[in-house]
């Protein structure tokens, strides 16, 4: 299985997302924020940093970026995508996800690790866990707070498409403490704690963030059958 | 107050001023202009040049320095670039350095290099950022860590991390609120855009440093060893190339005017001499920089940070002994109008200077493409005269010869200062005022009152208000951080091969003792590396203090710089590099001398590192608990004289570094064998803070006996004895550490055990609630600066929160660089 890893000018965390599919058993590729191609991965992740720079609005410069366009296109056709953190508020701003993530309540870039409750588990990125899970992933962000309108959290809510939610202690001030979310579809995730800096004793608070990586590896091992259909 | 006070109003305009005058009839100040008026009066004053400094420059030129010229020499004549006061006292570390077969490169480049396996080296430095820091803290503190980033580099290396050792006035001060919210904001704001993990440093609250806080920096890199980078500028007809951000006014005199003078009530003013910092240009500059490497495009490399161009164009070719042509004009500006003055001075951060054959330069332009960096071709490497004499730095600017002088007589021949210095008298009443007199608490309720006080004191307390808001993960690398005595990395995934960093510094013990200070810094430093169970090797410096002007303050340098030199020689690990800052004082009032001493330690594979914090005990009774070392009555310039009697004098703690080695020793093995599952060391707030940080860290209590030797239960619990350290064994290993620690000479004591109840148990004392200190220990920060922060946490699982009405909010301009990515690179390249 071939995780594609995207790097834009600014991506922080995509070596670390890359070591993460790694060590989940997965072959770790390198995307090139200018190259449209997407060397035919089964899978991709957006990860963490500060993409442009953040400039404008976080996330709205790569969203434009020539590989957006193909993992636009090819994300509605069902594959898999998980967005960390910056890689979150680059799939808001291309419309994958709804909502926004906006500064920090508190004003303060945060890291801490931090407590989340598992909730939708039928995602092409948590079904190795199960529903009300609590996990141990660090969290970094400067522009964590997840807002959308009411009718849109709710819809969110009655749909089943929080993935996680923050549980003792909301470290951004999130709406309904909303860590994570899906699309309809299942196949898109984007989640605001670091996953991918949960994945070895040595380094993590825990081991918990591997569950995101091997999540979608038995997803395309079943051939998409847990999560969103495959193109 | 003996320092020269410059006008800062006047300064600022100098550099332009000059020329300026000169654009409004005929072009800039040229050496044809200033062969011609030989007599025209220049501000050299204004520029913090003294008169028989000025007189040497014009004998070097064999007449008036032009406008251009005047800036530059005053530029690297300053103490901030020149060493010129520090420099008698600098070289014991070369000459006292003991034998190494590590270093690959040491003082006078950009960092020391360190071999720490056959194929890998680590880079590491600290650097202050003092000053700008004031006057701008988010912008001051941001552009530190960009400046000491660079400077990792520039040496070849992938800079992984850096830490911050910072000093504020008093907690309670209303500029305190002002500085350290703006300099935490700015060093997160640059190090985690940048992608470097902070994985720990210092925050100390002392009114020593009211108007003049302490922000240092320290980053540290890593490189294969054979991509070690030089910043000769050499080969005849090599281009110079500069990489990076656009040259703008920022920073215009911020090593002269602003590093290299005492501040006055004008400081404000001095604004514009703080450069603004742009990380993700930097981030973008790092990967370009190491593309370039492994791609061997690079024959020399220079960073620009103080100085900016004038230090990069005449410290490369000096260091070649080249000379250099540069055309000035087409240097990548961000607002046109700037004079060739500004453009040597300006001190525009996220740029590097390259020197390039000619047949790479094209690939080297593509690399910056790809990024979306400028490159610039400015100028060329010529050749030294027949006679061997090095070539001269020759810069034209529109035709205009504006600059024509030896680099050499920038960058090497500045002046030197054997400045007079003397014991200042205060010294012997201030150590014979000792704070073993003073009234000590004895009951157990007093104890248990202080135990409280102390880890709620703004020193002791809990950092991670301002830790938060650093990124730790970063990199996937990061074995220990903050609060831990040492930051651990992972260097090596195959072999586990990392290192360990830890920076520290005590200005109350050296202004009791700046001899002893020192030795103290490096003895905290080394014993914090030690716990771990690393091995310490090498060492850089920040060597903070008031005016060298002031002879009481030149003594407390050179009784450092000794203490410093004589300890790294006796713990057998030399000085690599490091920074002077000079002239931190508001009129007569100097701040504590503060050598701050970072150790870097080096394991063979970190998964053996010991952490602080008491483990979940495996077996039912705890873990045992031992203390390593011996408690003397050591209690002067104590943090527990400092908070409950305001008080400050005596002599402090003695150093013994053979100890400390020995302490050392025992915990490598220790660490090979297992025989350990928590170590911390012992240092400000005694062993009463240690039994604080490593019950709270996991939330495992303790029960302790104090030994009955004659030592008070308050001396046992308070004394700042160095050389100590708090070690918990799980049962089943205490009989082999006993025998190793034994072994190695070192006093161990029995102290009690680690315990599943969740308090802090002194035998016939006092108890604590794990809970009650932990609300006493985390609630000071947050209360003095929290502010807003708190919010989120009464309120966060709120559907809609409140809006937040307090808090600083910090306008920022944000602008799209042009140059972003796939954009054009400037046509000037192709020149």
């Amino acid at each position: 299985m071939r995780i594609g890893v995207v790097t834009f000018p600014g991506s922080l965390d995509d070596g670390d997302a890359a070591r993460a599919a790694r060590i989940a058993g997965a072959e770790a590729v390198r995307l090139w924020h200018g190259d449209p191609d997407l060397q035919g991965v089964d899978a991709v992740v957006l990860p963490g940093g500060f993409s442009y720079g953040d400039y404008l609005r976080c996330g709205a410069i790569a969203r434009f970026a020539p590989v957006m366009e193909s993992i636009i296109d090819a994300a509605r056709g069902g594959l898999p995508v998980l967005g960390i953190c910056n890689g979150f508020q680059v799939l808001c701003e291309a419309h994958l996800l709804p909502g926004a993530l906006t500064r920090n309540q508190h004003l303060h870039f945060r890291n801490r690790d931090q407590w989340l409750k598992v909730e939708a588990t039928n995602t092409a990125w948590t079904n190795r866990f199960t529903a009300g899970q609590e996990i141990l992933i660090p969290v970094k962000n400067g522009e964590g707070c997840f807002v959308a309108d009411a009718r849109t959290l709710d819809q969110l809510e009655a749909e089943g498409r929080v993935v996680a939610r923050y549980i003792r202690g909301n470290p951004n001030g999130s709406q309904r403490d909303i860590a994570g979310i899906t699309n309809e579809a299942g196949n898109v995730v984007g989640i605001m704690p670091h996953p991918e800096h949960a994945v070895e004793a040595l380094t993590g608070p825990s081991l918990d963030g591997l569950g995101f990586f091997t999540s979608v590896l038995r997803n395309l091992a079943a051939d998409g059958q847990l999560a969103g259909g495959q193109k | 107050m003996t320092a020269q006070q410059t006008d800062p109003t006047k300064s600022e305009t100098a550099f332009a001023a000059t020329d300026v005058l000169a654009d409004d009839f005929d072009g800039p100040d040229t050496v044809e202009r200033a062969e011609k008026s030989p007599d025209d009066l220049q501000p050299y004053s204004d520029l913090g040049l003294k008169d028989d400094e000025y007189a040497k420059i014009r004998e070097i030129l064999g007449r008036r320095p032009t406008a251009s010229e005047l800036a530059m020499y005053s530029i690297m004549w300053s103490e901030h670039c020149s060493y010129k006061s520090s420099k008698v006292h600098l070289k014991q570390f070369s000459e006292k350095a003991p034998k190494n077969t590590r270093m690959l490169a040491g003082i006078g480049e950009n960092a020391g290099v360190v071999q720490i396996s056959e194929k890998i080296a680590v880079t590491f430095k600290v650097e202050s950022h003092n000053h700008p820091s004031y006057v701008e803290p988010y912008q001051g503190a941001a552009t530190g860590v960009g400046g000491i980033v660079r400077d990792i580099l520039a040496m070849g290396a992938r800079p992984i991390a850096v830490m911050d050792p910072l000093r504020f006035g008093a907690h309670d001060h209303p500029d305190t609120a002002r500085v350290l919210p703006g300099v935490v904001a700015g060093i997160g704001g640059y190090g985690n855009c940048l992608g470097l993990p902070n994985i720990g440093g210092e925050i100390v609250f002392d009114p020593c440093y009211q108007g003049n806080p302490l922000v240092n920096a320290l980053s540290i890199g890593v490189l294969p060893v054979e991509r070690l980078q030089k910043k000769e500028a050499t080969g005849t007809g090599n281009i110079v190339v500069l990489l990076g951000a656009r040259t703008g006014r920022d920073g215009i005199g911020g090593v002269s005017v602003l590093a290299s003078a005492t501040f006055d009530e004008e400081a404000e003013q001095r604004r514009p001499s703080v450069q603004v910092g742009d990380p993700f240009m930097e981030k973008l500059l790092i990967e370009s920089c190491l593309e370039l490497y492994d791609a061997g495009l690079v024959s020399g490399i220079q960073d620009l940070g103080g100085a900016g161009l004038t230090c990069a164009l005449t410290e490369t070719a000096a260091a070649a002994g080249t000379g250099m042509r540069v055309w000035l004009e087409r240097v990548p500006l961000r607002e046109a109008s700037m004079s060739p003055t500004e453009i040597l001075a300006s001190e525009s951060q996220e740029r590097m200077l390259l020197i390039v054959t000619p047949e790479n330069l094209d690939a080297v332009l593509k690399v910056a493409e790809k990024w979306g960096v400028w490159a610039t071709a400015i100028g060329e490497v010529t050749a030294a005269s027949a006679d061997g004499t090095p070539g001269r730095l020759l810069i034209t600017w529109n035709d205009h010869v504006v600059v024509d002088v030896p680099p050499g007589s920038l960058a090497d021949d500045g002046p030197v200062y054997n400045r007079p210095f003397r014991e200042p008298n205060d010294v012997i009443l201030l150590q014979a005022d000792r704070a073993e007199t003073l009234p000590r608490p004895s009951t157990g309720d007093e104890l248990r009152e202080t135990v409280l006080r102390m880890a709620a004191s703004p020193n002791l307390c809990d950092k991670s208000w301002v830790t938060e808001q650093y990124d730790r993960y970063v990199l996937g690398n990061t074995v220990l951080a903050q609060p831990e005595d040492s930051g651990v990395l992972r260097i090596d995934e195959e072999t586990g091969l990392g290192v360990a960093l830890s920076v520290d510094g005590n200005g109350r013990f050296a202004r009791l003792d700046p001899f002893e200070g020192a030795r103290l810094a490096l003895a905290e430093s080394y014993r914090n590396v030690a716990v771990t169970g690393a091995e310490p090797v090498a060492v850089t410096d920040c060597l903070n203090f008031g005016s060298p002007e002031d002879p009481s303050v030149m003594w407390q340098f050179a009784e450092a710089t000794r203490g410093l030199a004589d300890g790294c020689l006796e713990l057998g690990i030399p000085v690599t590099g490091g920074n002077v800052s000079f002239y931190n004082q508001t009129g007569a009032a100097a701040i504590h001398p503060t050598p701050v001493v970072g150790v870097l330690g080096v394991f063979d594979d970190v998964a053996r590192r010991i952490p602080m914090g008491f483990p979940q005990p495996a077996k039912a009774g705890g873990d045992l608990l031992f203390l390593l070392g011996e408690t003397r009555v050591e209690l002067s310039g104590s943090e527990w004289a400092w908070v409950t009697h305001n008080h400050l004098g005596g002599r402090p703690p003695k150093a013994d570094l053979a100890a400390e080695q020995a302490l050392g020793r025992v915990m490598a093995r220790a660490s090979r064998s297992g025989l350990v599952s928590a170590a911390h060391d012992l240092s400000d707030g005694g062993l009463a803070q240690v039994l604080v940080e490593s019950t709270l860290r996991y939330g495992v209590g303790a029960k302790v006996t104090l030994p009955d030797d004659g030592n008070s239960p308050f001396v046992h619990l308070f004394s700042e004895s160095a050389a100590r350290a708090l070690v918990a064994v799980p049962r089943g290993h205490d009989k082999a550490f006993v025998a190793l620690a034994a072994e190695h000479g070192v006093p161990i004591t029995p102290l009690g055990v680690t315990s599943e109840e969740e308090s802090l148990q002194v035998e016939g004392q006092f108890t604590i609630p794990l809970d009650e200190l932990r609300e006493a220990w985390t609630a000071t920060l947050r209360n003095l600066f929290g502010g807003a922060a708190e919010l989120v946490n009464r309120h966060g699982s709120e559907e809609e929160p409140a809006p937040v009405e307090t808090g600083e909010v910090r306008s920022v301009t944000l602008e799209l660089s042009p140059q972003a990515p796939g954009g054009p690179i400037d046509p000037a390249a192709n020149a």
